[in-house]
């Protein structure tokens, strides 16, 4: 079933947040198309698939806070924010390039 | 305050908001004068008529032909533009690795008047990147060290000093005189102050960052319309209505910084702010057309292709500054009743460890040249700096590695980098750049349960900084 099979994502990291996903900005992923419960995994379920499965730094808290992604970081979908695309609730396309920025402050 | 000091407080207030509109009536007047120029180039006698004593025969002097000359001929540039470059006023709020290189280009394209801001001054460790500031200038306050720079560069222009830092209290006096903001600043703190005055003030920001190898870009405020216009430019809340917290903020001290990388932001600030001058778009009535959505430019030396742009929402809707529900108000900003280091937070000393795990850099330097005892020295710095300098037997194993590994506390391996020989019960010794991280890594080495068999944990109190202080001067500082 076609539903039923994973999606290739690429999703990446920069302004300093590669560094706690292993020092790589750029994962070429492969998701499940649906959720435990069925459901079609949205950006929402991807933040917290990246803790769980990519994640390898302890500092969890320097990509999610409080259950939401830390402030700081922006989220963009196909380079446009999340917030123009639905945010968190977002249904993952196959080929998204969904990208974590963290704001740089340094002059 | 006593009512005299109130009404001067009035009177500057008004000063700065009538001066305003002077210049916004002299920018529209050169506007006119500029059109009404073009459209007489074809009529060549009646420019020749004119009295050569009485009326200017040609807007710019004689030199700023030349000066200007090869920026004019673009074509996007143009007499017009030029003019209204020579008509207006931008503020760079910051003289640092950004402001430098923005001020250069700013002042280089005939900028009418320049204001540039900053408390600081010039220190050795400034010099890699912040082109205006020289060897010679050492010890001097960053503004009149750029001021310098560019005065020899374009002596043609106003050039005005802010010696102290941007504040709730000073901002509105300061920006209320000029057309245009650049955030050259590198802390949340002055990027949320900047932001939520020129939203009142109704002024665009071209705001940059860089750290290490990256850097960012938005403009913001664009078209600066009054708050709760919705087809306003986003301000910096609408992109980050949240601070991040203040330990996920890196410094340029801490984290590093390319020259080139903080210069080609800056340059780029540069460009923007040109852009939107020449093209007229620096007021509300000069941008309607422009409603477009807001981008952010992101720049990363190492990714391919290294410059690459986003798409950015629009004003937030609730947005505390820029919205029609904005609680902020001039009266709220000057008064001081905004606390922005409350808001985004302080990232205060670790002091986590009791005084008998920590020990004096002297005492350490003692205890190892009578070599009274076994130990291990571990220095977590960063392998880039550990190379740089090391206290001789010490063994690197980065903070980095700590949060990245998947040591268990309390799962009994010991890990590799003690070595076979280390005896169970020799103290570690734990040292850092200064003194914050080495707490961390002890308390976790503790809670791991490496300090059984009696093993003493502790860290080296203040760092390699106190090393320098304390034992060897040689120490480099970097």
């Amino acid at each position: 079933m076609s539903s039923a099979e994973d999606i290739p994502i690429i999703v990446e990291f920069t302004g300093g947040l590669e560094m706690l996903f292993a020092d790589e900005r750029k994962h070429k992923l492969s998701v499940p198309a649906k959720d435990s419960k069925g459901d079609a995994v949205t950006v929402g379920w991807l933040v917290e698939y990246l803790c769980d499965e990519l994640m390898r730094d302890m500092r969890k808290e320097m990509f999610v806070l409080d259950g939401h992604v830390r402030p700081g970081i922006l989220v963009l979908i196909n380079d446009a924010d999340w917030e123009l695309e639905g945010e968190a609730t977002y249904a993952l396309q196959p080929n998204d390039n969904i990208l974590f920025v963290s704001t740089l402050h340094g002059g | 305050m006593d009512s005299a000091t109130k009404t001067a407080e009035r009177l500057r207030i008004q000063i700065a908001a009538t001066e305003e509109q002077l210049k916004n009536l002299k920018g529209q007047l050169a506007d006119l004068e500029a059109q009404s120029l073009g459209n007489s180039f074809q009529n060549v006698s009646v420019q020749e008529e004119l009295d050569p004593v009485t009326h200017e025969k040609w807007p710019l002097a004689a030199e700023d032909y030349k000066r200007y000359g090869r920026q004019m001929i673009v074509p996007n540039i143009g007499i017009q533009g030029q003019l209204r470059l020579k008509n207006a006023s931008v503020l760079i709020v910051g003289a640092g690795g950004l402001g430098c290189p923005a001020a250069a280009y700013i002042a280089g394209a005939g900028v009418g008047t320049i204001g540039i801001v900053d408390g600081d001054e010039v220190e050795t460790s400034n010099l890699h990147r912040q082109i205006l500031h020289s060897t010679s200038k050492v010890g001097m306050k960053k503004v009149d060290s750029a001021i310098l720079y560019l005065k020899s560069l374009n002596p043609n222009l106003k050039y005005n000093a802010h010696t102290s830092h941007l504040t709730p209290e000073n901002s509105q006096g300061i920006v209320s005189q000029y057309d245009l903001v650049l955030d050259c600043t590198d802390h949340p703190t002055s990027r949320y102050l900047i932001s939520d005055i020129c939203v009142l003030l109704q002024k665009p920001l071209v705001s940059a960052s860089a750290l290490r190898t990256d850097g960012q870009l938005i403009v913001l405020n664009s078209p600066p319309l009054l708050a709760g216009n919705e087809a306003g430019g986003p301000c910096y809340r609408c992109v980050f209505p949240k601070p991040p917290p203040a330990e996920s903020v890196v410094s340029c001290g801490d984290g590093g910084i390319l020259g080139p990388v903080v210069g080609v932001m800056g340059v780029l600030q540069a460009l923007e702010a040109t852009k939107l001058i020449a093209s007229g778009k620096l007021t509300s009535s000069g941008s309607e057309e422009a409603k477009k959505d807001a981008s952010m430019l992101l720049f990363s030396t190492n990714s391919n292709p290294p410059f690459r742009s986003v798409r950015l929402r629009s004003r937030r809707p609730k947005c505390f500054a820029c919205s029609a529900e904005a609680g902020l108000t001039l009266e709220g900003l000057s008064s001081g009743s905004l606390d922005y280091v409350l808001f985004c937070g302080i990232n205060v000393p670790v002091s986590i460890l009791g005084r008998d795990e920590r020990i004096e850099a002297k005492e350490y330097a003692k205890l190892k040249t009578e070599n009274r005892t076994d130990h291990l020295l571990v220095d977590v710095r960063e392998k880039v700096q550990f190379d740089i300098c090391s206290i001789e037997g010490s063994v690197n194993v980065p903070f980095s590695s700590f949060q990245g590994s998947r040591f268990k506390e309390g799962d009994g391996k010991q890990p590799t980098w003690i070595p076979q020989s280390l005896p169970p019960d020799a103290p570690i010794y734990v040292v850092c750049r200064l003194g914050n991280d080495s707490q961390v890594v002890t308390k976790r080495l503790k809670e791991s349960g490496l300090n059984k068999n009696g093993r003493y944990i502790g860290d080296i109190k203040g760092g390699l900084k106190s090393w320098k202080e304390q034992v060897d001067s040689s120490w480099p500082e970097y």
